[in-house]
């Protein structure tokens, strides 16, 4: 590329923010056009990320450099590799739909509402692409204040607020006690290279001191295991999801806690490797709990969000599964369910939002028979329904196939936990879907429903498109993963060599590596 | 036949006093000769002044020289300080122009009186003398001390200025004691001077001379109000007028501050193995005692005072992390406090309107979204003083933080960071009311060009230096390097 392609995606919504800034408040549709239109050509500008992507490269591609505060070792650096091509791309898209969405949700403060929604997409953006530790801190809590305001003014009344302080002080928590690692990082570079620097890239060749990681491998994990959610930090996900504006929800589900998962994937397990790998077991049984744990809360829930909101708990619980899988099966996997979830909660949160608009109300017993009254509704709702719990054919199947089969190779036992969550799933989604769609129409509120609007049917067809295809042909989004995941694993394959051939006995890793399968056979599900 | 040698006195070198007492004395002079209707030219004839003096004091930064028989230094130190000392009360002239009028309070004695009180935060950053701190200070409390009461029909006012005089002349009383028991013990006030002798005699555990630092420290603390000499604070934020509030939180604390790296890193640098512990426990009580009660606050400027109390112990911890990086990293998060603080309590000022009528926090209830500007300019300043990046705040307490880690303080760091996390929830809480809540009152806010001034210099600030540190950090640098050598 011979222009700054990442930059662009970064900062080109806060163009549109200068723009609307400079606009009247009163013109709510040139307003959101311009806002559309934005996001729009965001989208465009990032797809070239996909088509110039080398898939064979490791290492980062489109990177760029800029100093910025030379004196602290601080500078602009960005790049892109496998793990989060398809982050970036699906922020740029769920972007477009986002604006789509609130088109007629959102009647007040619209102006407010357009320029959060944009800062929030270059926080995001930024988020996946800073390659300087200091660049990522600022867009991890830049972002934060955005989302702050979608909760807390555009949310549900009653609990808007509670929620939204709830969400920004778990995420600080972690946050906060992250920086104090990071610093420590960095003067730890400086006292073995004798350099001072925020390059990630540099930071990749230290071999943090085992005691030093176990610190810092808790201290950065605090922060994604908040974000991702893993149990038992997730207490802030339901009343954040429940309570946002639907756009807020969907931005947060699909975009947000992959913030978390994709944070485990470029800090811990190339920093730590070592550490990860002696973390394997808690890891696993906290993702398993989660898995377990959320589907069987979803299960009883009487809000429909909250549902989706505790099925989020229970997906991302597989994600973490896979990734501390190290095996190339387990982490595509992780990676493809993150992209999966994104898709298929997104839309979960848009159709809940749809009917919301249309009734004021999410409680499972207020609905019934809707499939009789909206039948373009129903179509799409089964389609990421299917999708969400696994049906092969759709997305979600080739998530967790893979993550189960990355599993099933390094523990058994582990697997065998985890697959009760696909079953989980089916029982919640499907007996909710159930009880909203079908059989008679028990509530005469709900006899006059009007099916989805062209606009509606325009948010969530795109959506579905992807749903299917990942579903049938999934190549073109792995392939370009696998470069990047090996090299990841190879990484700290390499280290628990070292550390195993040098270290005394008590601190060998045994067993971790999977069974002994060649890696070629697990293939591409 | 012998003559007592008078050192040769360099004008120069007191330039911005002289330029800014010269100013006090016209504008004492005019005031009696200008109408009430334009007494604001009062006001902008200080600035003038001000900005004289600050030219004064970019013109002779040539190098150092210890003027006045090295009672005085003119360093990178002291150049910074002094443009950040003449910065704030710039902007506090500014904010007050049309506070005076609306309250119909007398303008003339307050601008003389900001005037003296900057002439007495420029001795302390420039003394290398204690007598010339204890000079400054008394000029600088004196002035203060009086404008704390100048909205004297209210008893809040009135309680302040009482409560900081009585406090405040045992406060001086304590510094000055410990200054003599210092020259007791070392035989010079001289910062030089002590730092010599406690090196050739190696003083480090003569009874005399640490009760004397530990006089001195109290003193300086009670300036700076940490806790335990903290309890004046909220009282006299409250009752001030606001922009004195604003003037005492920002400026009357940059010039404590110098003069306590003046006196601990430099004068006695020797004895840091027994100050630095003193030091770490008090930055702890006062970080978290500052954060902690300004959960429970109600009225805004109390709130403030607490954070300021707050904000103290995040500087002391770089004053205890120490060295090139420690004490310039106090540089700029002074330089930073002061954008974001004089930001908060124009907002404050300018929003209170006539008889600071709305200064409880529930009356910023829908401010955000009534008032678009103003409101977005407060949260810019909260959430910079939360250390929200990349607002100035962020990377204040970034580099005050990294030089503590730096030092090998990492449970300070620790402690300090979660009590950044405690004052996120005060910080935001406003603007949860100022976003989230429904307007309750109706306030008609007229525009003035002076306070708007202040609020676009202070977020541009905010938001200038928190993005593009770069220039700010290397003058600290340069400044901090003076003072080692």
């Amino acid at each position: 590329m011979d222009y700054p392609v990442l930059s662009y995606v970064i900062f080109l919504p806060l163009i549109g923010v200068v723009l609307l800034l400079f606009l009247d408040r009163e013109k709510e549709k040139l307003l959101k056009g311009i806002t559309l239109v934005v996001t729009l050509v965001e989208f465009f500008l990032s797809l070239p990320l996909a088509f110039n992507f080398q898939a064979e490269m490791a290492g980062m591609q489109f990177t760029e450099y800029v100093d910025w505060i030379p004196t602290l070792g601080i500078a602009y650096r960005v790049g892109l590799d496998g793990i989060s091509l398809w982050l970036v791309l699906l922020t740029t898209f769920l972007s477009v739909i986002a604006v789509l969405a609130c088109w007629e949700d959102i009647t007040l403060h619209v102006k407010e509402f357009l320029i959060c929604l944009l800062l929030l997409e270059t926080g995001m953006v930024g988020v996946f692409v800073a390659l300087d530790v200091f660049l990522f801190y600022v867009f991890w809590e830049v972002m934060l204040v955005p989302m702050y305001f979608l909760i807390g003014v555009w949310g549900n009344p009653a609990r808007r607020i509670y929620a939204a302080i709830k969400f920004v002080l778990f995420t600080l928590v972690g946050s906060l006690l992250m920086l104090v690692a990071i610093l420590y990082i960095y003067f730890y570079h400086h006292s073995v290279t004798g350099q001072y620097t925020f390059d990630l890239l540099s930071w990749y060749t230290l071999s943090l001191p085992h005691s030093a990681q176990l610190w810092l491998f808790m201290a950065f994990g605090l922060a994604f295991a908040i974000k991702v959610p893993m149990f038992p930090f997730h207490t802030w996900l339901p009343d954040a999801h429940t309570e946002a504006p639907t756009v807020g929800s969907v931005i947060l589900a699909a975009v947000l806690l992959k913030m978390g998962t994709y944070g485990f994937l470029r800090f811990n397990l190339p920093l730590f490797p070592e550490t990860s790998v002696d973390f394997v077991p808690v890891i696993s049984i906290l993702a398993i709990i989660g898995i377990i744990y959320g589907a069987l809360v979803a299960m009883v829930q009487a809000d429909v969000k909250r549902l989706v909101a505790f099925s989020s708990v229970s997906h991302l619980g597989f994600v973490m599964l896979g990734l501390f899988t190290f095996n190339l099966q387990g982490i595509q996997g992780g990676i493809i369910q993150m992209i999966n979830h994104g898709l298929s909660t997104g839309a979960l949160f848009l159709i809940v939002g749809m009917i919301y608009e249309r009734r004021h109300t999410r409680m499972i017993a207020e609905f019934g028979g809707l499939s009789r009254v909206m039948p373009i509704y129903a179509t799409f709702f089964m389609i990421v329904t299917l999708s969400s719990i696994g049906l092969p054919g759709l997305n979600g199947f080739i998530g967790e196939f893979l993550i189960l089969l990355g599993t099933f190779r390094t523990n058994v036992v582990y697997a065998v936990f985890a697959a009760t969550g696909v079953i989980l799933a089916a029982v919640y989604m499907l007996w909710m879907f159930q009880r909203v769609m079908f059989g008679e129409v028990t509530n005469p509120k709900n006899e006059g429903l009007s099916d989805l609007t062209k606009r509606e049917v325009a948010v969530l067809l795109p959506i579905v498109v992807f749903i299917i295809w990942i579903g049938i042909y999934p190549k073109p989004f792995l392939k370009p993963m696998e470069a990047t995941v090996s090299g990841l694993i190879q990484r700290v394959e390499q280290r628990v060599e070292i550390r195993n051939t040098s270290a005394p006995g008590a601190l060998r890793i045994k067993n971790w590596k999977a069974l002994d399968l060649p890696r070629e056979q697990g293939g591409q599900g | 036949m012998n003559m007592l040698a008078i050192p040769d006195i360099d004008w120069g070198s007191i330039g911005p006093e002289l330029s800014l007492i010269g100013t006090a004395v016209a504008v004492l002079f005019l005031d009696l000769f200008i109408r009430q209707k334009s007494k604001e030219s009062l006001g902008y004839f200080t600035v003038l002044g001000m900005v004289i003096a600050l030219a004064f004091m970019l013109l002779e930064i040539i190098g150092v020289s210890r003027p006045f028989g090295g009672m005085i230094v003119i360093d990178g130190f002291t150049c910074f300080f002094t443009v950040l000392v003449l910065g704030v009360a710039i902007l506090v002239t500014l904010m007050s122009i049309h506070a005076l009028r609306d309250e119909e309070m007398d303008a003339g004695g307050y601008h003389v009186l900001v005037l003296l009180a900057t002439v007495g935060m420029l001795l302390m950053v420039k003394g290398m003398d204690l007598i010339i701190i204890f000079l400054g200070l008394e000029t600088l409390s004196v002035a203060v001390y009086v404008l704390a009461g100048y909205r004297k029909w209210t008893n809040q006012s009135a309680e302040a200025a009482f409560k900081y005089f009585l406090l405040g002349a045992f406060a001086a009383a304590f510094l000055l004691y410990g200054i003599a028991l210092v020259y007791g013990a070392t035989g010079t006030t001289n910062l030089e001077g002590i730092a010599r002798y406690i090196e050739a005699t190696g003083l480090g555990t003569n009874s005399l001379l640490l009760v004397g630092v530990g006089l001195l420290l109290v003193g300086l603390g009670f300036k700076i109000s940490l806790v335990p000499f903290h309890s004046w604070t909220p009282d006299v934020y409250e009752g001030a007028p606001t922009a004195i509030t604003a003037f005492m939180a920002v400026g009357v604390k940059a010039a404590a501050f110098a003069a306590l790296v003046r006196v601990f890193g430099g004068g006695l640098l020797a004895l840091d193995f027994q100050w630095k512990d003193v030091l770490w426990v008090l930055a702890v009580l006062t970080m978290t005692f500052g954060n902690v009660v300004a959960l429970s606050q109600t009225n805004i400027k109390r709130m403030l005072a607490y954070s300021s109390i707050a904000h103290a112990g995040y500087i002391l911890v770089g004053v205890i992390a120490g060295g090139e990086l420690g004490w310039s990293a106090v540089l700029y998060y002074l330089l930073a406090y002061a954008c974001m603080n004089l930001g908060a309590f124009g907002v404050v000022l300018f929003y209170g309107q006539k008889a600071e009528a709305n200064v409880e926090i529930p009356d910023y209830a829908g401010v955000g979204f009534k008032y678009p500007f103003l409101g977005a300019a407060m949260a810019v300043f909260l959430f910079s003083l939360a250390g929200i990046p990349p607002l100035a705040g962020f990377v204040g307490k970034f580099y005050v933080f990294s030089a503590a880690i730096k030092s090998g303080y990492i449970w300070l760091t620790i402690i300090g960071v979660m009590n950044s996390l405690i004052s996120v929830f005060y910080y935001f809480r406003v603007t949860v009311i100022m976003y989230m809540k429904e307007p309750v009152k109706d306030v008609a806010l007229e525009y003035a060009g002076p306070i708007m001034a202040v609020l676009i210099i202070a977020l541009v600030g905010t938001i200038q230096i928190g993005l593009f540190p770069t220039f700010y950090l290397e003058r600290a640098v340069d400044s901090i390097k003076w003072l080692l050598t």
